[in-house]
């Protein structure tokens, strides 16, 4: 029992208002304001984590985002949530909060056995163990390792709450809400410029509460309160709380993430924000440093600041017998300030002859024994520290002289000095800066538009510190064109010294382990072995030992680690330098970064305009890209193969219709129209005759296939080009490159109507009979509307366009209207179609059809197939010239030995698997290498047997050849006979009819 | 070979670690070698080690103008695999599999390699068509291959959603078991370690300024450290392969380098057993042994040698992550970075002798680098050492891009971005 | 990362895609000159600093722009439209971002 609730004060918490949460069982009560760190040391609760790697116990360290040690995991079932920093998150009622990486209990850990082998786990082991006694020895020791490894569990269950995405625009960003940041804001704020002003923290204030003095004549909390007050009615000001700025991105972008209050379940449960500033000012502020002692970890040892704002913030003590170890006058003055509100400050220990005279005769006079010229060298007590090891300190030498002697105390606040946090500057700037007022690095030169303010930037005076942010505040809004009015701000402190020796180790030779970074279990001795090792580059130290690479981001380890690795090698702290800072600066949950884009909404659904009725009618509906398609119309009973070949059997027999609204639909209008498409297709489209289609194809630069479809002249200017579903906005963007770059002096309009028009395809003997019925005002006879005609007319009220196209090699049309009025067509068609026994059918009976007309998509035109390889060399004009014909003619693309399109039957009966593999040998155990490779497959109900496209090696050379298509991966093998692609009426006069 | 063993470390434990030596020397530079390879990188260090090991050439300098590991080697998703459609590819691969299988004990370093084997998702049943398609390639190529079920899935991968309200469901997945991870920076490490045992000059802190020159043969580099000289300079760099070769007066190369983002989560305990790739998008997870969730996604698609990456890409591959196993929605992201790819123009990798008299090329390693490491340095040390390409990188020739002969795994054509 | 777009103001690169070296001297569609389409498809000068290329703005107003940028530092020089609409200027284009 260490620590306890004061009669009084707490700024944050309401009294009044009781809530009780649950740690590991065991109910603590706490009040509204709370936070888990504040309300467990008020229940005197001293031990909440057992660390990393030899589970050692671990308590609250700090108040803040440093936090290395308190992390418990929060929530039940779908809701618990690992590693939570209990600084940072606020207790509420009913709440489950257990510690983590503790087995049986967090207070009899099996996993602290660890602590012993110590010696034989030092940084970089694993590298050198684990490796026999054979080859693959490694997948024994890994699940070992793994189990004991990691830090909280995550739930399996999926995620129940919600996360939002929010814009934050603005003039001036202001990051960070202490005294600078304030400052900067109410500066900005007040020239009219819209800011936003964002703490990671539940209120604004930042460290001033550590201060004692008084601004514009009311104390720290009062001018705070009075700042927030004037911003928050300011209508070009936003305030937002809890929100942790993470990134920070090029072209002033930066991330956070907003943490809402739990209880309102209308709420999400988080907010990300993405901020575009024109100007951004960091004020991010200092962290106080720990000093490494040996045992610098045990539960009990505190940072000094934290201990006063738990004080100020909460009303919680953090010891009753209290030593305090600081190399810094403001260490004194907040010692000062604790003993202000009652707590027994035993002793003070600084390896500087004196500190401060006011606060030491604060301190004095309240009984408070100096230590000066002395240092810790270790915190005795396991689960609690029971007493402080101190000893003489020789500060020129750097070492420790003379013998030690123990102090009783339940509470030991450290005090190293103040690093700034320059992570974010970092992100978007040159590399930090070593700076020997903190003996720590500060920002560097800016690479984006920020200017920095305040602690962070070495600043840590309170007075240098509002100064400055309000100064950065100004200068910043009026490069920015506003009018900014200086104002000065009486600052009365009567602690004014800012003395510092900078000290970040105690050398210790005794058993004790002293730690770098606490979360990872990086000793001090860890860092020197890695030096030894050669790894004492920054990176390299990091890498090795792991320092840093924590969810506290090294917060209170980076600089002691570097200056340990300075001292070893004889070097100065700013030679050594520091890694680079990354997003995000505090760790970030993923449902917030990704939003409402999860679950079915991970990514838009495009429906046709007849979805609905595919959906009524039983289809098995299929993602294809983000379109949804009827695969097969399944009836009750039948198979997926069943439903396609009797879709298929039907349009054969009589007639049938599908829905192709997904095909992309490119209007291509003006006078070059004709210009252009003889350019981007294979084929010519200039000679083709107003009324008519024709079939075309697109390559790519590189000379290899990439789209296909049909475009339809429509008038002397104006096409209407379709593309394949997949490619429809790569041929869009295509085109229109083609225009920008390539054509700019051609007079060609693009517009996409993919989405504007839903179309049909009606194949089968009865598809002219059929529309005869329907379309009234065109005449469907052979004559009138021939093979790839195309005419417009109405259907009932509906605008159509239609053409005799056809996929499937029946005679067969193409009708489009309005996508408003595509379910009226649909309709339509069947009703009209009845006494034909019309059919929808879905894309396998449309794949099988084509299939037996040796049709070829996107399964033949993979991407590394060129016209010669699919046997569509007619389509390749020796006229003209177009994209990627001389890439096209390049030897190795016409090499006659290539994989080129064939068509295989089943010679055993049974289905020829796309995927299959194309082998010489009949016994899969001997099928010798692969040939080729079928591309896609169906049963045919024309040929009643199975069928295939395949791309073969030589494959024109080898139609009769028997071969085995070998599909291991599904245990299949069998034998297959090459024949031409084309199974059905190769004359075309189906078609033609 | 070698010092590390369970006994040197309890042997060493028990003295306080004192007697470690530094895994590799501090090199300072020779005037002269009879292999420079610059770049010391997990591919340059790996030539190193096999020109050493296999031809018996240890008079080798690898330069390196930072310090070994801080380039892609450690910066990378961890990924090892050899389930490629492509022979030219398969073969490569599946031989740079075989040797990471036997490499951390011939390196006496424990690259942790972990065969925990690499599942591809597929979305629809013409995807899962595709996937047989390259499984049986693999299986026909002697390489192990196996097609899922849904219910194979849920065993292996519990978390996943596998449910149909996904918004692309799962349909099924092929899965390579001997695939896997390993510990990225061990790589380099070990590398360094055990070719600094048998005699190479790790040179770190030493930036190629540029070639030396007879005639149109390259005989040597100057560097930051001086004048260095070799008959026979092997260049691989990766994502610096364009202005490293500059230096050497070749201004244009079929390669663009761009920004791969890479992100780690808060460690947690065992959740994901495999290695997952999401078939409807483009991310790829695994668990490190830390028990950090490693990942990552798409290309940042614009050009950029900048090691870091913009907000876009993190929302993209964040929600590829939830895609898959919306259970992760409370963790967090704790790091990201990102990594100078050198992006070929048909995905496909370059190893080969020139493209001047003297000078080896390897790049080009687009997402592959970090599986190929030790299959791309015996390939490019028995390129050097033979002044001709092995049988497993023929193919992966220079001039196979202007001939027409690329190997496009992808079939994306000569747009880097999309590969 | 933000593009100046000259038609609708500073935009999230989000909005964009890419299409790559800009500089690269496509030769004509009627040039059968293999080699010359084989740099041109292939070839690349892949700079470290300042880079011109191409963007287009796929939400938005699907121009293709040319943007002048550094692969390095990433910093965005500026942009203008490709092709006919090469001179457009828009009005002024505010740097403010996003709407007031």
């Amino acid at each position: 029992m260490a620590g306890y609730r004061l009669a009084g004060g707490g700024g944050r918490v309401d009294r009044s208002k009781v809530l009780r949460f649950r740690f590991d069982g065991e109910t603590i009560t706490g009040f509204a304001g709370d936070t888990i760190a504040s309300a467990l040391l008020a229940s005197g609760r001293l031990m909440v984590a057992r660390s990393f790697k030899y589970h050692r116990p671990r308590g609250v360290f700090s108040a803040g985002s440093e936090e290395p040690n308190a992390l418990v995991t929060i929530g039940e079932a779908a809701r618990t949530t690992p590693n939570v920093q209990t600084t940072m998150a606020e207790a509420s009622e009913g709440l489950v909060v257990r510690s983590q990486n503790a087995w049986p209990s967090l207070n009899n850990d099996f996993g602290a056995l660890t602590g012993l082998l110590s010696p034989f786990l030092a940084a970089g082991f694993y590298y050198k163990t684990f490796i026999g006694p054979f080859r693959g020895a490694w997948m024994l020791y890994e699940p070992i390792i793994r189990r004991a490894a990691g830090m909280g569990a995550a739930t399996r269950e999926p995620d129940p709450d919600r996360y939002e995405h929010a814009h934050g625009f603005c003039d001036v960003l202001v990051v960070g809400g202490g005294p600078a940041g304030l400052a900067a804001a109410l500066a900005a704020g007040r020239s009219g410029a819209r800011v936003i002003l964002v703490d990671e923290n539940a209120e604004f204030g930042g460290a001033s509460v550590l201060d004692t003095a008084t601004i514009d004549g009311s104390d720290t909390a009062g001018w705070v309160r009075s700042a927030v007050a004037e911003l928050a009615v300011l209508q070009n000001v936003r305030l937002l709380r809890r929100t942790a700025v993470y990134g920070y991105y090029d072209g002033n972008v930066l991330a956070g993430t907003e943490r809402l209050p739990a209880g309102d379940a209308a709420a999400p449960r988080e907010r990300h924000w993405r901020f575009q500033a024109r100007q951004v000012i960091l004020a991010t502020g200092a962290m106080e440093r720990p000093i490494v002692f040996a045992g610098n970890d045990t539960p009990g040892v505190m940072l000094l600041g934290a201990a006063l704002a738990y004080v100020r913030h909460y009303g919680v003590a953090a010891g009753r017998a209290v030593t305090v170890f600081a190399n810094n006058d403001a260490a004194w003055h907040q010692a000062a300030a604790l003993a202000e509100t009652g707590i027994t400050i035993k002793a003070i220990i600084d390896p500087r002859d004196a500190g401060p005279e006011d606060s030491a005769k604060t301190l004095r006079a309240a009984g408070t024994v100096f230590y000066t010229g002395h240092v810790v060298t270790a915190a005795e007590g396991g689960k609690a520290v029971s007493g402080v090891v101190i000893a003489q300190f020789d500060s020129t030498a750097g070492n420790v002289s003379g013998g030690a002697t123990t102090i009783d105390s339940d509470s030991l606040l450290v005090s190293g000095g103040w690093t700034p946090n320059v992570n974010l500057a970092s992100q978007a700037g040159e590399p930090p800066v070593f700076d020997s007022g903190t003996g720590a690095f500060i920002p560097g030169t800016p690479r984006e538009a920020w200017a920095a303010a305040g602690a962070m930037t070495g600043k840590l005076a309170l007075q240098s510190a509002i100064e400055s942010g309000f100064e950065v505040g100004v200068e910043t809004v009026k490069s920015l064109g506003f009018n900014a009015l200086p104002t000065t701000f009486t600052v009365e402190n009567p602690n004014q010294e800012v003395g510092f020796l900078p000290l970040y180790e105690i050398p210790s030779n005794g058993p004790g382990k002293a730690f770098v970074d606490m979360q990872h279990d990086v000793k001090a001795s860890d860092v020197r072995l890695a030096r030894r090792e050669g790894f004492s580059a920054p990176e390299h130290l990091k890498r090795y030992t792991t320092l840093g690479m924590a969810a506290d981001q090294g917060r209170t380890s980076n600089v002691n680690a570097l200056a340990i690795m300075a001292a070893e090698e004889g070097r100065p702290i700013a030679e050594v330098g520091t890694t680079r800072f990354r997003p995000p600066y505090s760790p970030v949950t993923f449902g917030a970064i990704v939003g409402r884009a999860t679950g079915k909404h991970f990514q838009p659904v495009r429906r046709t305009p007849m979805h609905d009725w595919h959906e009524k009618a039983g289809a098995d509906m299929i993602n294809v890209g983000q379109w949804q398609r009827p695969r097969v119309y399944r009836r009750p009973g039948e198979s997926v193969e069943d439903a396609y070949i009797r879709e298929a059997r039907a349009v054969r027999n009589s007639v049938g219709i599908t829905d192709v609204s997904t095909l992309g639909k490119i209007d291509v209008q003006g006078p070059d129209a004709a210009t252009f498409l003889d350019r981007v297709y294979t084929n010519t489209f200039s000679t083709l005759p107003v009324g008519k289609a024709r079939y075309g194809l697109m390559l790519r630069d590189d000379g290899f296939l990439y789209d296909d479809g049909t475009t339809w002249r429509l008038t002397e200017t104006r096409y209407l080009m379709t593309t394949t579903t997949g490619n429809a906005a790569g041929v869009m963007a295509l085109l229109e490159f083609g225009l920008a770059v390539d054509w700019p002096d051609l007079k060609v309009a693009l517009t996409s109507l993919t989405e504007q028009w839903a179309g049909v395809a009606i194949a089968g003997p009865q598809a002219r009979a059929l529309l005869t019925k329907v379309i009234t005002d065109i005449d469907f006879s052979d004559k009138a509307l021939p093979f790839m005609g195309v005419r417009t007319g109405r259907l009932g009220d509906v605008d159509v366009l239609v053409s005799r196209l056809s996929f499937s090699g029946e005679l067969a049309y193409e009708v489009y209207c309005g996508a408003d009025f595509g379910l009226v067509l649909w309709t339509t068609l069947l009703e009209a179609g009845e006494e034909f026994d019309c059919t929808p059918y879905g894309l396998e009976a449309l794949g099988t059809l084509r299939i037996e007309k040796g049709h070829v998509i996107h399964d033949e035109m993979d991407g590394r197939t060129g016209v010669h390889d699919l046997g569509l060399e007619k389509m390749f004009s020796k006229k003209k010239d177009f994209v990627g014909k001389p890439m096209a003619l390049r030897a190795a693309l016409t090499d006659p030995g290539r994989k080129r399109l064939v068509g295989l039957k089943s010679l055993d009966g049974k289905p020829i698997r796309a995927g299959a593999q194309l082998v010489t040998g009949s016994d899969p155990n001997l099928p010798g290498g692969s040939q080729g490779q079928v591309t896609s497959m169906g049963y045919s109900p024309a040929v009643e047997a199975y069928i295939a496209l395949a791309l073969l090696e030589r494959g024109p050379e080898r139609h009769g050849e028997t071969l085995y298509a070998a599909d291991p991966v599904r245990g299949l093998h069998g034998p297959v006979k090459v024949c031409a692609p084309c199974f059905y009426d190769p004359d075309g006069s189906r078609m033609h009819g | 070979m070698g010092d590390y063993s369970l006994w040197s470390v309890v042997k060493n434990g028990l003295t306080g670690n004192k007697s470690w030596k530094p895994a590799w020397r501090k090199a300072a530079p020779k005037p002269s070698y009879d292999v420079i390879i610059v770049g010391g990188g997990g591919h340059g260090l790996a030539t190193a080690y096999y020109l050493a090991r296999e031809h018996g050439i240890t008079n080798v300098a690898v330069v390196e103008r930072g310090l070994i590991g801080q380039g892609s080697v450690g910066r990378n998703t961890t990924i090892v695999r050899s389930n490629y459609l492509l022979p030219e590819n398969s073969r490569f691969y599946e031989w740079s599999l075989k040797l990471w299988e036997g490499l951390s004990q011939e390196l006496n370093y424990n690259v942790m390699f972990s065969q925990r084997g690499v599942l591809n998702l597929a979305h629809t049943p013409s995807q899962l068509d595709q996937y047989a398609q390259r499984g049986n390639a693999m299986r026909l190529g002697g390489i192990d291959a196996e097609l899922l079920a849904r219910e194979d899935i849920a065993r292996l991968c519990p978390g996943i959603d596998l449910s149909p309200n996904a918004r692309f469901p799962i349909e099924g997945g092929l899965f390579q078991p001997r695939a896997g991870t390993a510990r990225h920076d061990a790589v380099a490490w070990g590398l360094a370690y055990a070719a600094d045992r048998m005699g190479v000059d790790i040179i770190e802190t030493c930036e190629v300024t540029g070639f030396i020159r007879d005639g149109s043969a390259i005989t040597g580099v100057e560097t930051s450290r001086g004048e260095i000289r070799a008959p026979k300079v092997g260049v691989a760099v990766a994502g610096m392969t364009s202005e490293v070769m500059r230096k050497a007066g070749v201004e244009r190369l079929p390669i663009e380098s761009h920004i791969l983002q890479a992100f780690v989560s808060e460690p947690v305990k065992p959740l994901i057993d495999t290695v997952v790739t999401f078939g409807a998008g483009h991310m790829y997870v695994s668990q490190s042994d830390k028990g950090g969730l490693v990942f990552g996604g798409n290309l940042d698609y614009y050009n950029s040698y900048a090691q870091r990456g913009n907000l876009p890409i993190v929302q993209e591959v964040a929600s590829e992550l939830l895609a898959v196993f919306p259970n992760l929605g409370r963790l967090k992201l704790l790091r990201s970075w990102g990594g100078v790819m050198d992006m070929s123009m048909d995905g496909s990798p370059i190893i080969t002798t020139g493209p001047l008299p003297g000078l080896f090329l390897n790049c080009g390693w687009c997402y592959g680098g970090f599986k190929a490491t030790p299959g791309s340095g015996w390939c490019f040390a028995w390129t050097i050492a033979h002044d001709e390409p092995h049988a497993r990188n023929a193919a992966f020739t220079l001039d196979r891009f202007h001939a027409g002969t690329v190997i496009d795994e992808k079939g994306a054509g000569a747009a880097p971005r999309l590969h | 990362m933000l593009i100046p777009c000259p038609v609708c103001g500073l935009r999230d690169s989000g909005e964009f895609t890419t299409g790559g070296d800009a500089s690269i001297v496509r030769p004509a569609f009627d040039d059968g000159d293999e080699a010359a389409w084989a740099a041109a498809v292939y070839d690349r000068s892949n700079p470290l600093g300042a880079h011109e290329e191409y963007w287009h703005h796929v939400h938005g107003c699907r121009h293709w722009l040319i943007v002048a940028r550094d692969t390095q530092t990433h910093a965005v020089f500026g942009a203008r439209l490709a092709g006919a609409w090469a001179g457009y200027q828009s009005g002024a284009p505010s740097d403010k971002p996003g709407p007031d």
